[in-house]
């Protein structure tokens, strides 16, 4: 019998908080700038400048500590870790090293087949971020923009709890709602700001002791931290299986061939001389601040999502979709509401529809063409019977290319169900004229005729006869 | 006018009066800068249009009837705090080319209460030495005997102030960098508790021990100094938010009923006899004032300089790694790699001590030894911390020697680290436990200053200045020019 395998992973998460202002100087952090203009003497790592803390990184991270249960130091200290590169301006990065903000929290994530797992967070610290290399289009020279140095990172760092590439996915998606819905990190991937590094290994499976992980650096999407542990993991399996061992060592996952290979090192040796930065004090925090960051923690995800599935009478399921961002589980309770009451069908349209749209176009939810007061108008038409459900898509999309309220594209495309009876009474008795065979065999029993019926009927009115009334004269009047 | 004999207090009340401008004042100065540098290396670099500038400002203030008592007075920068447009060398080729982009607090401070900007004195490189061998641009010799040392780092502030080439000067201090030179020279220098003037634009030695402070020839000046450069900076994290004294004013406190601690492990072994004499005849003057004299150990106290050099070189190989060649300061010629634009860059900007202590930083933190040095160090400086705690419970203020000897011959130590580093050793203590301590001259060892040192608890500089200026009230070491300078 083939062994079996086991892969065991850790993630240390770098979130790039949303302050104004960078970690140690007054900088501005805002992206894209031209090159070095947003570096202060202090990122520059002049002669004689010092760090000052800014106390909203602070707060931030305080913010992520406390959403997680974790706890938060009353005391910890900023280090200095020592390597020499061209863009770490004072030859030692300033980051929160034996005594961290946050230490030993959770976070819950739900599996593929809806089992909870809690995964442990061992700590997030506080960092400074380093600036950028520019090898391209230089020539022979490299450019250095130091436009990033400085900026405030929290460091996520997970235990090895994670069991497969999907759970892995799963925790990183869980903290990048996390983060968002505390408004500490815009999670804005491309531009870097919501990364992460992966430790891998693999192990028989029943074995306690971990087998020599590879760190994976620098992944920047989700797709990429799947296929990259994938990768790595086949990689480690196939070559203990071969006869080898793994090396640990620092990898680098390349998109485009699928693949991750050993990382050039960037100093010769690794040993970063950290020790308490003497220019920082020691953060102390007290009791006071940490309930008053305590008071400003908004609603989280999974308090939001509980009380979707107690008061809304929403599945486990469709609350944990639409919770997955503030933005969403905010639209979703607009449209609940302007809807009177309907929550199940102001979710399959948030989940359905919506989403589909949104995901079609490439579009945030804050960009939807449809705001969330104009869904919950078309939904009240189908509510009200102005419109069927079939209808209502038909709105949609008009609603959505020609940005209209709902009551205006099915007056102006004269799509309000027909109620008449009279009318809808005369659309069967044609269909039924027309079809005498049908009509028949399902006089003679044939029961299953009466969906063909309801879709000539429904045919001949383009869409538009109220369903219940349709059903319930069709009924009547096929009985003869 | 003679500013020769005048002190900066004394220049300021002069300014004042209007007895002279402060144009007249410093064009004294320079012409005094011009007629005798060469002889002392005391400036990296002489600012006549800026201190011309300087002092016609000062005049219109002093017209308009503002300012306060260092208005239109001159006073020299140890060249460590950055100036804003002017070289800021550190006394290292590594900056011999660095023009400051902005000012350094304690600059700012002094320029707000209209000093005039002489010049940038001469230091050891980045103030690591005892001798101001190191600099850069040569030594500095000292003003009572040329074939001496004016002690280091900030020696060329030392020999500036003693010669009269300027009435006043700042220094830093991370390990008697401030008192040794004044020792040597004959005059009174305060290192502040740590924390309690900012070290902003002070480029970085030792963060944990470095302190700026200022030379002067009198604890008058020194307390009229220290009061303008204090207080707290909210571009220093680790500056003290703490009200600033009126010091001047503290000046009269009666020396009567004060307990002074005598410090018996600075009176052993490796006291030069004369020095050691020079000393006790100060205590008993300060017994005549009615003070009471108790002996008193602090045991860890011998352990300093260990302690010292390893704290300060690991600091130090950290706060040096930014000099690297890529954004300012010296860059190599033509770089094959960037490994050999490191090498060659560090290896042509910084001398032989800065190595030194580079290598031996990077040594006690890395892995392996960081324990047993680093860690270890550590541990020694808060229990040297204790003996000064407890000490401070018995007494209010400790006395004896700055320095083991007088000023030693250029060239004498330099082939020998440890000796030099044993010059330090009564003036360490202080700077491993953040204390103010000051010193003041106490007599002539053929024909060379000694200076007395004063340490109190953190944030006593009243209690120090007090006390030394209550001594200088009844001896006049403090008003004894180098012969030549007379």
């Amino acid at each position: 019998m083939a062994i079996e395998w086991e892969t065991v992973i850790g993630l240390e998460i770098h979130a790039q908080l949303a302050t104004r202002a960078k970690i140690f100087s007054g900088a501005s952090t805002a992206y894209g700038a031209l090159p070095n203009v947003q570096a202060s003497l202090v990122d520059l790592g002049y002669p004689g400048v010092l760090p000052v803390l800014n106390r909203e990184a602070v707060r931030m991270a305080v913010r992520f500590g406390l959403a997680i249960g974790a706890t938060i130091a009353r005391r910890s200290v900023f280090a200095r870790k020592n390597y020499f590169y061209p863009d770490l301006p004072k030859g030692y990065q300033i980051s929160q090293y034996e005594l961290p903000i946050v230490q030993d929290g959770q976070v819950g994530i739900v599996l593929e087949d809806g089992a909870e797992k809690r995964i442990g967070v061992t700590r997030a610290h506080l960092e400074e971020d380093a600036g950028k290399s520019l090898h391209e289009g230089l020539g022979n020279s490299s450019g250095i923009d130091l436009n990033r140095a400085g900026t405030p990172l929290l460091e996520i760092v997970s235990e090895p709890d994670l069991r497969s590439a999907r759970e892995a996915i799963a925790y990183m998606k869980k903290v990048h709602t996390l983060v968002r819905y505390l408004e500490i990190c815009d999670g804005n991937m491309q531009e870097g700001s919501f990364r992460c590094d992966a430790n891998v290994s693999v192990r028989h499976r029943g074995r306690h002791e971990f087998g020599t992980r590879c760190e994976i650096k620098n992944l920047n999407s989700f797709r990429f931290v799947e296929r990259a542990i994938q990768y790595e993991v086949a990689r480690q399996i196939e070559l203990i299986e071969g006869g080898g061992s793994v090396v640990q060592e620092t990898r680098l996952y390349d998109p485009d061939r699928h693949e991750t290979r050993p990382m050039r090192s960037k100093e010769e040796a690794n040993d970063y001389r950290y020790f308490p930065d003497p220019d920082l004090l020691p953060l102390a925090l007290d009791e006071a601040f940490i309930e008053e960051v305590r008071a400003t923690l908004p609603e989280l995800p999974d308090q939001k999502a509980a009380r979707f599935t107690r008061e809304h009478g929403l599945s486990a399921y469709d609350a944990g979709v639409l919770t997955a961002s503030r933005e969403l589980a905010a639209y979703y309770e607009e449209v609940a509401a302007g809807t009177g009451g309907g929550h199940k069908l102001a979710a399959n349209w948030v989940m359905g529809e919506l989403s589909g749209f949104l995901n079609r176009d490439g579009i945030e939810i804050g960009g939807a063409p449809v705001t969330a007061a104009a869904l919950a108008g078309l939904l009240r038409r189908i509510h009200d019977g102005t419109i069927s459900g079939k209808i209502a898509k038909e709105v949609f999309e008009a609603m959505w290319t020609e940005r209209a309220e709902a009551d205006a594209v099915i007056e102006a495309r004269g799509l309000r169900q027909i109620t008449d009876s009279a009318a809808i009474e005369q659309a069967i008795a044609q269909v039924m004229a027309a079809n005498p065979a049908q009509l028949a065999d399902y006089r003679a029993g044939k029961d299953k005729l009466f969906g063909f019926f309801v879709g000539q009927v429904m045919k001949a009115t383009g869409g538009k006869a109220n369903p219940a009334q349709l059903n319930e004269l069709l009924r009547r009047m096929l009985a003869g | 006018m003679n500013p020769h004999h005048a002190t900066a207090a004394e220049l300021g009340r002069g300014l004042k009066s209007r007895q002279y401008s402060s144009v007249e004042v410093a064009r004294w100065f320079l012409d005094r800068i011009h007629e005798t540098h060469g002889a002392l290396n005391a400036f990296v670099t002489v600012t006549a249009e800026r201190a011309l500038a300087d002092a016609r400002r000062a005049d219109a203030m002093i017209a308009r009837g503002e300012g306060g008592p260092l208005t239109g007075v001159p006073v020299a920068h140890k060249d460590i705090f950055c100036t804003d447009g002017i070289l800021t060398s550190c006394g290292s080729r590594m900056l011999a080319n660095f023009i400051a982009p902005y000012d350094a607090t304690v600059v700012e401070r002094l320029t707000a209460a209209g000093m005039v900007l002489l010049g940038k004195t001469n230091m050891d490189e980045f103030a690591m030495g005892s001798s101001n061998e190191t600099s850069h641009y040569g030594p500095v010799r000292n003003p009572w005997d040329g074939s001496k040392v004016p002690g280091g780092s900030s020696g060329g502030s030392a020999a500036a102030v003693a010669a009269r080439l300027a009435p006043v000067a700042t220094g830093t201090d991370t390990g008697g960098s401030i008192r040794q030179p004044a020792a040597l020279t004959g005059l009174t220098g305060l290192k502040p508790t740590y924390g309690r003037v900012s070290r902003y634009g002070m480029v970085a030695f030792a963060s944990s021990l470095d302190q700026a402070g200022v030379l002067a020839q009198s604890a008058e000046d020194a307390a009229l100094v220290l009061g303008a450069m204090a207080g707290f900076d909210p571009r220093d994290s680790t500056s003290v938010d703490a009200p600033v004294p009126d010091y001047a004013a503290a000046l009269g406190r009666p020396v009567k009923g004060l307990r002074i601690g005598i410090i018996r492990e600075f009176f052993g072994e490796g006291l030069d006899a004369g020095t050691g004499a020079a000393v006790h005849a100060a205590l008993d003057g300060f017994r005549a004032m009615g003070a009471e004299l108790v002996d008193v150990s602090l045991p860890n106290l011998p352990l300093s300089v260990p302690t010292y050099y390893v704290v300060a070189p690991a600091e130090c190989s950290s706060n040096l790694s930014r000099y690297d060649g890529v954004r300012f300061g010296h860059r190599c010629r033509d770089p094959r790699d960037l490994m050999d634009l490191y090498r060659r860059t560090r290896g042509e900007g910084f001398g032989a001590e800065v190595k030194r202590r580079i290598m031996t930083g990077t040594y006690v933190l890395s892995a392996g030894y960081y324990d047993a040095y680093y860690l270890k160090a550590q541990k020694v400086r808060s229990l040297i911390n204790d003996d000064f705690r407890r000490a401070f419970s018995q007494v209010d203020v400790l006395m004896g020697p700055t320095t083991p000897t007088p000023a030693f011959d250029l060239g004498a130590k330099t082939g020998d680290p440890i000796t030099m580093y044993l010059n330090d050793i009564y003036t360490i203590g202080a700077n491993l436990a953040g204390l103010p301590a000051i010193s003041a001259p106490c007599g002539l060892v053929d024909g060379l200053p000694v200076g007395l040192q004063i340490i109190g608890p953190h944030f006593s500089e009243e209690r120090l200045l007090g006390a030394a200026h209550a001594w200088q009230r009844d001896t006049d070491w403090h008003r004894r020019l180098p012969p030549l300078y007379a």
